[in-house]
């Protein structure tokens, strides 16, 4: 993406967040149970969201990658995943501190953080291995594969944990505890902003990628003579 | 005119025909008894799993007092923290033993498919790990007391659906590390976290069990997620494995 | 049908080029001795040949079909620089087992006729870890040879090898000429490569130099060939 495109994107993710907030602090009144601090969900949930669509993503790169072994997918899938990790420990700090509000401590081993924070070691493994492979082609390729193990490892984690743990209030999107459409609607238009931003950091991370990749094209090429 | 003979003394000296390469399951087989007649001549990594497994459950039995009732229900989790870190050393072995004098190579270059070579590879860690695991439970059963043969058989068909969830991610990890350096940091790294629904099945599965209690009701969910995850990562792993072995 | 045919191959490590459109042909029964300098390549072309593998662009076909294919690999012998014997398998175990990975039928007879052939009969129960080391080069070579395969490619096979064990290999490569078969030899020792060679291929950075026919000057005097095709000393 060019650089003004991305500075549009930006500005307009700025934009709706504002707007975002001044409904959500002024608008909404508080969630009965919950108090005020109920509205660290409007970022909590979404940031889950944009996560999972980050993994999804990156192991579509993945995939395409071992199909066309194309490095600019293997670019693609990493920054995806970057990016991914970001939201995903975003929403594991927003859980921690709305825990620590509501219930006291810090780390409760309800179902969804616990899973999340399984994902967030997988992908910190996927970039740990990255660092350990040294040709990009054969980095591209193994990091493919693992991207595509974890992504279809993550619902599986999701679903083993849920069955095995219960005490997150009932999930609002998956059925169960239901939710005032006023507050579903900001959790979907907060939503906007937080993809908006993903791709914006997606983008900056590959055409980073691209520049670290054609310096140590260079540097082998300067050895080699 | 007689009937023409079958291949003549003569001929078979001369140079055979074209063969067709062996099929999948021939030559997984091929591999699978290669690398157990290794490890049984060697014994290395099957000994180093033995007496880590004893010592680990020697170190928890300190830890985790076998005399309380309250660890005994800790059983099912201990059990398989041992079954995953002895599987570590089994795996480590199992593409690492390909190393030397570049084995790998002579194994790509022959007719075999990657996934027949991971099939076999992962059939030898199974039955390594089974039989490291057997001796295991042996020795929890004297450590902690239990009556776990009377459960016998769903107690081997438990040990049996998580070990082989064990095997598949570890071996192809092992495939994808072999050349890797901080190869002993990178399978742990990378296989335990994707093993945790596995394992947390196996472990709701084994705890009574290993008691010598009955398997609770809510039993059927762990077993089908078991079965799901073997099935879905055995074919990922078959799938994707040629492309780890060949760049 | 051709036994070798590459066209417009490249081989990326990363965006560095190890092979840069290598086109070449060559038909069965050819003796090619593969020339180049360290790094020109000679090993990634051997690989790809073998199918341990896959090059990044163009078409690669050996005995007319993708080294990949396993019909095309069980009909190829490869030696490498590492022998590819297991050390805690015997001589016997070690044949026996690529006798099965190439499907031959009596495996264990065919690897106990192979170790008479290279003079190893007596130590066929013993474990390669207590071979010497011209024992084990004997041994590397019955593995390659042990399928009758109709194309071989041997990256540096004279190099370090004993008096025995180069008898045996010049006995056996002298073999498979006269049967027609394909042989690729790539090396340093021009003079060693050059002589069974009935075909040259010289690699330069990555680039096809020279592919063709040997030439008298090239026996005659040692350096001609890089002098004439090769870039620089």
């Amino acid at each position: 993406m060019r650089g003004k495109t991305l500075i549009v994107l930006c500005g307009l993710a700025a934009a709706l967040l504002a707007r975002n907030l001044y409904v959500m602090l002024l608008e909404l009144p508080d969630e009965a149970a919950q108090g005020p601090i109920f509205r660290i969900i409007f970022f909590h949930v979404p940031a889950a969201w944009t996560a999972f669509l980050a993994f999804l993503g990156a192991a579509g790169a993945s995939l395409l990658y071992l199909l066309r072994k194309d490095l600019r997918y293997d670019a693609f899938a990493v920054a995806l995943t970057e990016v991914g990790l970001a939201f995903a420990a975003a929403n594991l700090a927003t859980g921690m501190i709305w825990g620590r509000i509501i219930w006291g401590i810090w780390w409760t081993w309800d179902p969804r953080l616990t899973s999340m924070l399984v994902c967030w070691v997988l992908y910190a493994g996927y970039l740990t291995l990255r660092h350990a492979v040294e040709e990009p082609g054969q980095r591209a390729r193994v990091a493919a594969v693992v991207s595509i193990l974890a992504c279809v490892d993550v619902p599986i984690v999701f679903f083993s944990i849920r069955w095995w743990r219960t005490q997150h209030p009932q999930p609002v999107v998956w059925g169960g505890g239901s939710m005032d459409p006023a507050y579903w609607n900001m959790l979907f238009l907060n939503w906007i902003p937080l993809l908006l931003l993903g791709a914006v950091l997606t983008a900056l991370r590959m055409r980073q990628e691209s520049w670290q990749r054609e310096i140590e094209g260079l540097r082998r090429r300067a050895h080699a003579l | 005119m007689t009937a023409p003979a079958g291949p003549s003394a003569l001929e078979s000296a001369v140079e055979p025909a074209v063969r067709r390469p062996a099929g999948f399951l021939r030559s997984a087989l091929t591999v699978a008894l290669k690398d157990l007649r290794a490890e049984l001549r060697t014994k290395d990594a099957l000994n180093a799993s033995l007496a880590f497994s004893v010592v680990i459950l020697l170190l928890f039995s300190f830890a985790f007092d076998p005399s309380v009732e309250e660890t005994r229900a800790l059983a099912g989790g201990l059990l398989w923290l041992v079954f995953a870190f002895a599987g570590a050393l089994v795996w480590n072995r199992s593409f690492a033993r390909e190393l030397p004098n570049d084995c790998l190579e002579g194994l790509l270059a022959a007719p075999i498919s990657g996934a027949a070579l991971y099939a076999g590879k992962a059939a030898a860690n199974w039955l390594l790990l089974m039989a490291v695991e057997l001796a295991g439970l042996a020795v929890f059963g004297v450590f902690y007391n239990t009556a776990w043969t009377s459960r016998f058989w769903p107690l081997l068909g438990v040990l049996a659906l998580g070990t082989w969830a064990m095997t598949v991610v570890g071996t192809l990890f092992s495939a994808l590390t072999v050349n890797l350096r901080l190869r002993e940091l990178m399978l742990p790294l990378l296989v335990y976290p994707m093993l945790i629904p596995a394992l947390l099945a196996a472990i709701q599965l084994t705890g009574p069990l290993a008691l010598g209690q009955p398997a609770p009701a809510e039993v059927l969910v762990w077993l089908r997620l078991l079965g799901a995850f073997d099935i879905i990562f055995t074919a990922l792993s078959l799938a994707l494995v040629e492309a780890v072995l060949v760049g | 049908m051709s036994a070798l045919e590459l066209e417009e191959v490249w081989k990326f490590y990363g965006d560095f080029p190890a092979l840069r459109g290598i086109t070449m042909r060559f038909d069965p029964g050819a003796c090619l001795a593969l020339l180049g300098r360290n790094g020109a390549g000679k090993s990634t072309l051997l690989r790809i040949l073998a199918g341990l593998s896959r090059a990044g662009r163009g078409q690669v076909r050996v005995l007319g079909a993708d080294p990949r294919e396993r019909q095309a690999r069980a009909r190829i012998g490869v030696l490498g620089h590492g022998l590819s014997l297991y050390e805690e398998l015997s001589a016997l175990e070690n044949l026996t087992l690529f006798g099965k990975l190439y499907n031959l039928a009596e495996p264990g007879r065919q690897a106990r006729r192979w170790l008479e052939r290279i003079g190893l009969e007596s130590a066929g129960d013993a474990l390669v870890r207590e071979f010497s080391r011209g024992m084990r080069q004997r041994l590397a070579i019955a593995r390659a040879f042990l399928h009758e395969p109709e194309l071989l490619l041997l990256d540096e096979p004279f190099t370090a090898l004993d008096d025995r064990a180069v008898a045996v290999l010049q006995e056996l490569l002298g073999e498979a000429r006269r049967k027609g078969r394909t042989v690729v030899l790539s090396t340093h020792q021009l003079r060693e490569a050059l002589e069974p060679a009935s075909h040259v291929a010289l690699l330069v950075r990555g680039r096809l130099a020279y592919a063709g026919e040997r030439r008298r000057e090239m026996l005659e005097d040692a350096g001609w060939l890089y002098r004439t095709y090769g870039e620089g000393t």
